[in-house]
């Protein structure tokens, strides 16, 4: 069964991607740890963090891309599962900081001794075992994302009203670890790690084996969501983004289908957070700021949702973008994001696969072009948003 | 009416049900009931609560007031949508709804019966028999030709019959039709009328329609309703010839 | 004119100038020449102790009010003497205002430096005679506003030693009002002095207790440490009392606070329920809306501070209607620009009016910079009042009255406006209002640019009670949001409701909590109320709704 799954997954888009991603996960490390320093093909040891930081968002934008794109779940907190995989992640860190630390306490972190705290709160616990770490990654942001959908999905709340109460959850655990009492640092999270798994976090191996996790992990993903969509319950999902109310006239538990999507994005999101915050080494309540999850949908936007590589364009060429920017001109970044945001909804709407996509249909026949799947927004835009009272 | 009949050997049995919206009265104590196997076409002026009736048994609304039963025994009022499908009970809506952006066989793949479940979904795979079954509907509704097309390229009548055939692999044992024929030709709808009436034979129908020539194709029982109540009952021809229908409905 | 009218006018005119000549006799009569004081103020420096006790019983037969400051001055130890013209003088320790100044004139004296000047000395029984001069002067004085103010500051004191004036100033007093304080401040001093017997400290309880507030509370729980057993159980009971009157103010309080919070919710919520009820919009820079309403209350003040200063206290009448047709206009240019292209699709509009609001603030951080802008309050948003036990500040009360007149103002607008009418018949069934001959796109845009006209009026509110920085619209975005959401969409009652209830529930739950936790428990709250009712309050039913 699984098999006939996953071998249903490997479409000629996914194999070609996931032989990418393997390719990039050998090569740059190759690059970076091989080639002599005077090399032109050398990557900069500033760059491997760097890129895997990209992948790690891109692999973000592909988990809201499987609610968004493929089942019409507008989720504006998408950031705060990604924080929580990453403050699992910050917390076995923190663990392995010893001694090391400024208080050189050999169980408190830091930020608790200054708090004047006794002993080591209990969602702390086996925190130092990698193995549990790691299952938290994937058991907190699918617990939070259970629940939370369970609630809203069973209550049938949807669309506009669906992505403001997750732009709230976001928010309120912003405003929740903000707070020192909460035991995860406060206003500056967790940071001056000094080793994952027995290896310094700032030597180039570790960094360079990182990436290659990061981009296992995403290629991981790749599988995962294209087996899934490629599936029944993916043209269910589907179904239930084009016509929730038919789907369930068809017997479809569009609750149960919502929320399998929902768990199985932020588990996703989780693990991409988890593989973010060693290497950029520092994890802080920011990353809850409703900002930040309004941004992935940018990514995945302007990538193209509804498809397994667009949300990995996007996420990867809007970060290149960000870093560019902020670097050259910081003052105009945010007018360049903004813009953004209105060009691809007004004049992109199927994000930057779409265009190609386009151009495609436009040179090759006319008849090709009929066939052309419809946009999500053809669909959307005959559903008349408004409510109107009884006839 | 309803009291002297046996709830049992029912397929539908809707007694004194009300609804109402923001006091406005949608379905006012109505009492309809469809038995196995038979045909119940609906006609009534727009607003009469048609589309509020069927809202009603698929579990859209729930009613104020009332009794809907199915098979003469399942509380229609405590199920939801999904659980109601599941029943056996299947609808197809007033405007077609079809899902766009999967291709025709698709659109019969997701209506098959078969588990509805997620993992039993994720893990699916069409065996033989499936493909046989979705072949010989996509022959049914004449759309075979067609199957790999988006639905969203279809024509407005041919969305109409991929939506009865989408009905057809659900396999249901009710059947609500909400007006079939709406932007069909004539031709379309003669063959849409033989098409019910077959299905007829087997399980029960309740049509909803406003073309009077396709009701009368129909050759079913008839009923009448008007601002949320039954207003007459009986073959299309007695129906017809009742005064008050064709003060209030058919007009002068 | 006629005869008649002349004649009236000129009994009116003879009436006003008695009038005027009584008023202007009345201080002629307690008032010395300058002169005359100042000599009897200077004899307060030479001679014995003795000599100046009768200097004092001299100004207190005076009887003008400038005598006052002088012992007061002088009961503190201040008063000071030119050693060689034997001038009385104020120094700036003592209160005057230049360095050295006059008692009596207030002028400077700058020919004379500190060095010149000896303390008028006091002893114990000259402070006595002080006190009671003092007394005298105040509690006896003419001047009905000046035996108020002594009596209240008796009251404060509440020394036992003024209780022989203080029980001659209530047999003198006239004035209903100043009585009553008086016998307060008499019952105060009964129950904290030793000596009163029990009756008169059985009598004392109910009149402190009639007095209420924290100050009773205090003097109650004071005087019952060293109450005599046979009254304790009155002290007690009236200490319960006063108890149960704080909670009561205090929660008084409380609803008073969230009122206010509800009536800031409501402004910057009620733009956002037009755009988001009538046009099914969500417009997320709808907080920069706001946010540019602050800063045009802003520059109409700069504006003002530079060329008609003293136009100040007119400035937020100035500032309504230009944030109001600002920030109108610049929602029609939105709508016209981005959102018409958009209807039909919500989730796209809210990423389009994202990117817009991310634009805008930066704009805005360009133009006026990422600082703070402090927006100053007109002299009568400023300062507070009280209302029985409630502190209540002008420029909070005054945006409550506020925001209900803007709810109401739009209330009308909706309901009797030809563009009202229009508005919720599109609201109601966009296809069935255009094909009746209703122009839908001139309706979207001026319903957009109402509900961002009344955003830029929410803004001038906020800029009296806040700072004004770029990224004054995020803060209160999302707790819109909140409100339009818990009150239901596509009504205005069902926004009031929202937001005089989350104002309330916050500011009852922040004691408990902090403002913090408080905050996020409000939000887990409408999370989990969203779940019993997807559609808020105050919804709207019907067959198609979900359609």
């Amino acid at each position: 069964m699984i098999t006939q799954a996953l071998f249903r997954a490997l479409d000629k888009k996914a194999i070609w991607l996931v032989a990418i991603l393997l390719l990039v996960a050998v090569a740059v490390p190759a690059s970076n740890l091989l080639l002599p320093v005077d090399s032109p093909f050398r990557l900069p040891n500033y760059a491997v963090p760097l890129f895997g930081k990209y992948l790690t968002f891109a692999m973000l934008a592909l988990a809201l891309d499987l609610v968004w794109g493929y089942c019409g779940i507008l989720s504006l907190g998408h950031g705060a599962f990604f924080a929580i995989g990453g403050y699992a992640m910050g917390m076995y860190l923190m663990r392995q900081i010893g001694t090391r630390g400024v208080y050189a306490n050999p169980i408190l972190p830091d930020f608790m001794v200054f708090l004047n705290w006794k002993e080591l709160p209990w969602y702390w616990y086996g925190m130092d075992n990698f193995w549990f770490a790691m299952l938290m990654v994937v058991v907190v942001p699918g617990l939070l994302a259970f629940i939370f959908g369970f609630l809203a999905f069973r209550s049938r709340v949807t669309g506009v009203y669906l992505s403001i109460i997750t732009q709230a959850m976001t928010y309120a655990l912003l405003l929740a670890f903000f707070r020192n009492d909460m035991g995860f640092g406060g206003n500056n999270g967790l940071t001056d790690f000094k080793d994952i798994l027995g290896q310094s976090i700032s030597a180039p191996s570790t960094r360079a084996a990182l990436f290659a996790a990061s981009a296992i992990a995403l290629a991981l993903a790749v599988l995962a969501c294209s087996a899934i969509v490629n599936s029944k319950l993916g043209k269910v999902m589907v179904a239930v983004r084009d016509a929730e109310s038919r789907t369930r006239f068809l017997g479809y538990r569009v609750e149960y289908v919502k929320l399998f999507a929902f768990v199985v994005s932020a588990i996703i999101a989780g693990i991409a957070g988890a593989l973010y915050v060693p290497q950029v080494g520092i994890i802080n309540p920011s990353e809850f700021e409703p900002a930040n999850s309004i941004e992935v949908v940018i990514w995945t936007a302007v990538g193209g949702r509804g498809t397994i590589i667009g949300p990995i364009i996007g996420g990867v060429l809007v970060n290149v973008g960000k870093s560019y920017f902020t670097g050259a001109f910081p003052e105009y970044w945010l007018f360049a994001l903004g813009a953004l945001f209105v060009v691809t909804t007004l004049f992109l709407p199927k994000g930057i696969v779409g265009l190609i996509g386009q151009y495609r249909a436009a040179t090759t026949k006319r008849e090709q072009h009929d066939r052309d799947a419809p946009t999500p927004m053809q669909v959307e835009a005959g559903a008349d948003p408004q409510p109107k009272p009884a006839e | 009416m309803s009291e002297a009949r046996e709830k049992l050997g029912t397929m539908l049995y809707l007694d004194g049900v009300s609804v109402a919206f923001d006091g406005f009265k949608a379905i006012n104590n109505l009492s309809i009931i469809v038995h196995p196997a038979e045909m119940l076409a609906i006609i009534g002026p727009n607003g009469a609560g048609k589309t509020t009736m069927m809202d009603i048994i698929t579990g859209k609304t729930r009613p104020d007031d009332g009794q809907v039963l199915f098979d003469g025994r399942t509380d229609l009022t405590k199920l939801d949508e999904a659980a109601i499908a599941n029943l056996g009970i299947g609808r197809k809506f007033q405007k077609p709804t079809v899902f766009e952006s999967h291709t025709v066989w698709d659109n019969i793949e997701m209506a098959l019966k078969k588990p509805r479940g997620i993992f039993a979904t994720l893990f699916y795979t069409a065996d033989d028999e499936d493909i046989a079954r979705i072949t010989e509907i996509l022959e049914t509704v004449r759309l075979l030709a067609r199957k790999d097309d988006y639905a969203a390229n279809l024509s407005h009548g041919q969305k109409q019959w991929l939506e009865i055939g989408m009905l057809l692999a659900q396999d249901p044992k009710l059947l609500l039709v909400d007006e079939p024929v709406a932007g069909m030709t004539d031709a379309e709808t003669v063959e849409t009328a033989k098409l019910l009436k077959d299905i007829a034979k087997t399980r029960s129908v309740v049509v909803v329609e406003h073309d009077m020539s396709f009701v009368r194709e129909l050759g079913s029982r008839v009923t009448c309703l008007a601002e949320g109540a039954v207003l007459a009952e009986g073959s299309l021809d007695q129906v017809s010839a009742n005064p008050v229908v064709i003060e209030r409905y058919l007009g002068r | 004119m006629t005869g008649a009218g002349m004649t009236i006018l000129k009994h009116l005119i003879g009436a006003m100038l008695l009038l005027s000549a009584l008023l202007t006799a009345i201080p002629a009569h307690a008032q010395f020449a300058d002169a005359d004081l100042t000599t009897l103020v200077d004899a307060l420096a030479p001679g014995s102790f003795k000599d100046r006790e009768t200097a004092i019983g001299n100004l207190v037969a005076s009887g003008d009010p400038r005598a006052v400051p002088v012992l007061e001055t002088l009961l503190e130890g201040e008063l000071y003497f030119d050693e060689t013209g034997g001038k009385v003088v104020f120094t700036s320790a003592s209160g005057g205002k230049g360095a050295i100044s006059d008692p009596v004139t207030g002028a400077d004296l700058s020919d004379l430096t500190e060095a010149d000047l000896e303390k008028v000395k006091v002893n114990n029984s000259l402070r006595r005679v002080l006190r009671t001069a003092i007394g005298q002067m105040t509690l006896l004085s003419e001047d009905a506003r000046v035996r108020l103010s002594a009596a209240q500051s008796v009251l404060r004191d509440a020394d036992p030693a003024q209780l022989e004036l203080l029980d001659s100033a209530i047999s003198a007093e006239t004035d209903v009002r100043i009585k009553r304080v008086m016998e307060q401040a008499r019952a105060v001093i009964m129950l904290k002095s030793p000596e009163a017997s029990v009756e008169d400290k059985t009598a004392a309880v109910p009149v402190v207790l009639a007095i209420g507030g924290r100050d009773a509370l205090n003097t109650l729980t004071t005087a019952l440490a060293s109450a005599p057993d046979e009254i304790r159980p009155t002290i007690e009971s009236a200490i319960d009392g006063l108890a149960r009157d704080r909670a009561a103010w205090d929660v008084a309080q409380n609803v008073w606070f969230g009122v206010s919070l509800g009536s800031v919710l409501l402004l910057a919520a009620i733009g956002l329920a037009i755009t988001f009820g009538v046009m099914g919009v969500i417009n997320m820079a709808h907080g920069e809306m706001v946010m540019l309403g602050a800063y045009t209350t802003f520059v109409v003040q700069e504006i003002i501070r530079q060329n008609a200063p003293g136009l100040f206290d007119w400035s937020l009448a100035i500032a309504l209607p230009a944030a109001f047709l600002f920030t109108g206009l610049v929602g029609v240019a939105i709508e016209r620009g981005i959102i018409r292209f958009l209807y039909g699709r919500p989730l796209e509009t809210l990423l389009a009016t994202w990117g817009l609001s991310l634009i805008i603030q930066q704009a805005v951080q360009r133009i006026f910079t990422a600082n703070i802008r402090e927006v100053g309050n007109p002299s009568w948003m400023s300062g507070s009042f009280e209302l029985g036990g409630l502190a209540i500040t002008w420029n909070r009360f005054y945006i409550v009255i506020f925001a209900l007149l803007v709810f109401v103002a739009l209330l009308l607008v909706l309901k009797y406006t030809a563009i009202g009418l229009h508005m919720r018949a599109v609201t109601q069934n966009r296809r069935m209002a255009s094909s009746m001959g209703i122009r839908t796109p001139l309706v979207d845009a001026m319903t957009f640019g109402l509900g961002s006209g009344i955003a830029g009026l929410a803004g001038v509110a906020l800029s009296q009670i806040g700072n004004v920085s770029p990224n004054l619209g995020q803060g209160y975005i999302i707790d819109s949001f909140m409100v339009v959401v818990f009150g239901g969409v596509g009504n205005l009652w069902g926004t009031l409701v929202g937001a005089l209830t989350l104002g309330i529930a916050n500011k009852f739950i922040e004691p408990y909590a902090g403002a913090v936790l408080g905050k996020i428990i409000i939000l887990v709250l409408i999370i989990l109320f969203i779940q019993r009712r997807p559609r808020g309050l105050f919804a709207l039913k019907g067959r198609s709704i979900e359609a």
